[in-house]
């Protein structure tokens, strides 16, 4: 017990002792957080919305991988980037290894198959009917996608909420990619990584307070813009 | 529609932020985790850092990971403890210039009560023998860090293959690994450093020090650019200077941790 009230107790300190260090972790954690999940929604939720509304020979397949890859492992995306960012992998000339931007491509790889899937689901469960009245009413493809969204919105936004969830609480990704680079890639999961590592169990514990209360804050966010939406 | 274009636009200011890197010359260095655990680079690197005018990227991982990165010219310079894997990796043209940095040592900690009585032993391969018939817990590394290598090396001169339920492979960092053994009553091999920096936390004892076969000398070296075009080897030159010069060694001596000196410089002495 006293473990956990030292726990809470650091976790306050470090929040409103206002440690530059501290908020320059959170900061990374969320931007890069956010920058992948909103490129992976950029290209996910058109691509779940096309597999939902169109059928193709082979989608069974098409749907039982992106099942699959729901459950990709994090270090798996990230040793697998890590192969294509190194120096000697084909991208490496692009010096993304080791920066923010190289953590975030990995964190949009890891979203991507999570925003597709559950769009798609999103959209599939909604109301038949709104596909037919669309067409009948002469929407063009377009206008017939967009009402489609504007009706599913709160589904699609959970699809992107878990995927937000998903990356902001990864570490494996982060480490291999980011180096848990001090004042540059450090991010909440891999700080707390190496404090735990360290053996400083209270800081570690501290942070993960941090953390769950920022996922706190984001979703606050996005569900008071949900409500706020007639 | 209008709240949903402002949360659009600043996922993209947010997205682009991320992609900007900044233009500031970047040094990167990976290591072990002892040196960036015990706090040694926190003093050790701004000097240098004002001085040149650089910021040193610091990739702290075991040593046959931090190796590895310089293998694949991810990072410009390697400072590690494992001094055959070091030989190896200037031998195969990875690196350059190795040269000495400092030393400590390891020690044997293990319960204050000491039941696999390895106090008695004089030298470590004998307390290895003695933990191995002791059967009492012991935590291994099991990363292929430098101290991972150390206690395998020592493993290997006592004649024992390490098995069974009293072995255990964290595959973990040193703080971590002597937190388990405080938890499992159980020895383990750490670095001096670490020790010293986590002893005031768990009740663990040295049980066995001072020998030359757990000496542990640190090296720092640049990774080859021959190998590496876009690795920056005279930038890495000039920290190795510093590292290696009046300046960096006197930093290396006056650090300590809860009032004890945690490295020895040694790079006067020739490699």
């Amino acid at each position: 017990m006293d473990f956990l009230i030292k726990a809470f107790y650091s976790a306050w300190s470090l929040i409103f002792g206002f440690d530059p260090e501290v908020y320059f972790i959170v900061w990374t954690s969320v931007k890069v957080a956010t920058s992948a999940t909103f490129l992976a929604s950029v290209v996910g939720v058109p691509v779940g919305l096309v597999l939902a509304l169109r059928d193709f020979r082979g989608k069974p397949l098409v749907m039982v991988i992106l099942n699959t890859l729901m459950a990709l492992p994090t270090v798996a995306v990230g040793l697998l980037l890590y192969a294509f960012l190194s120096r000697r992998g084909p991208l490496g000339e692009l010096g993304l290894l080791f920066t923010p931007a190289g953590i975030a491509a990995g964190l949009f790889v890891l979203a991507l198959p999570t925003v597709i899937n559950l769009t798609l689901t999103a959209i599939r469960s909604a109301d038949p009917r709104l596909f037919v009245t669309c067409k009948l009413l002469g929407a063009t493809p377009v206008q017939q996608a967009w009402k489609i969204l504007r009706e599913t919105r709160f589904a699609v936004t959970a699809a992107i909420v878990v995927a937000l969830g998903r990356v902001i609480s990864e570490v494996g990704i982060a480490m291999m990619l980011g180096g848990n680079i001090k004042g540059f890639t450090r991010t909440m999961t891999t700080a707390i990584a190496l404090e735990t590592g360290k053996g400083e169990f209270e800081l570690g514990l501290a942070l993960g307070m941090i953390l769950l209360m920022v996922a706190f804050g984001i979703n606050a966010v996005l569900s008071l813009l949900q409500r706020g939406e007639g | 529609m209008r709240k949903v274009l402002v949360l659009v636009a600043v996922f993209a200011l947010l997205a682009f932020m991320t992609c900007s890197v900044g233009a500031e010359t970047r040094l990167r260095m990976s290591t072990t985790t002892s040196t960036e655990d015990s706090g040694l680079l926190t003093v050790l690197l701004p000097p240098f850092e004002k001085a040149a005018g650089v910021k040193v990227d610091v990739i702290s991982v075991g040593t046959g990971k931090a190796l590895k990165l310089g293998e694949n010219g991810d990072v410009d310079v390697v400072l590690v403890h494992a001094r055959a894997a070091e030989d190896k990796f200037v031998a195969e043209g990875y690196g350059v210039d190795r040269r000495d940095v400092m030393y400590n040592d390891f020690v044997v900690v293990g319960p204050k009560d000491d039941p696999a009585g390895v106090k008695k032993a004089k030298t470590a391969v004998e307390a290895f023998k003695m933990l191995a018939e002791g059967k009492a817990p012991f935590i291994s590394r099991g990363d292929d860090s430098g101290t991972h290598k150390m206690e395998q090396s020592l493993w290997k001169k006592a004649g024992v293959v390490p098995k069974g339920s009293w072995y255990v492979e964290a595959g973990q960092g040193m703080g971590a690994v002597l937190q388990m053994a405080f938890d499992k009553k159980g020895y383990t091999l750490a670095d001096r450093g670490s020790f010293i920096a986590q002893e005031g936390k768990l009740d663990l004892a040295i049980v066995f020090e001072g020998d030359k076969d757990i000496f542990n000398p640190y090296g720092i070296i640049a990774v080859n650019p021959k190998k590496h075009p876009k690795t920056q080897y005279d930038l890495a030159m000039k920290f190795i200077d510093y590292v290696t010069g009046p300046e960096g060694q006197k930093v290396i001596a006056d650090f300590k941790l809860n009032g004890k000196q945690l490295f020895f410089p040694s790079a006067a002495k020739k490699p």
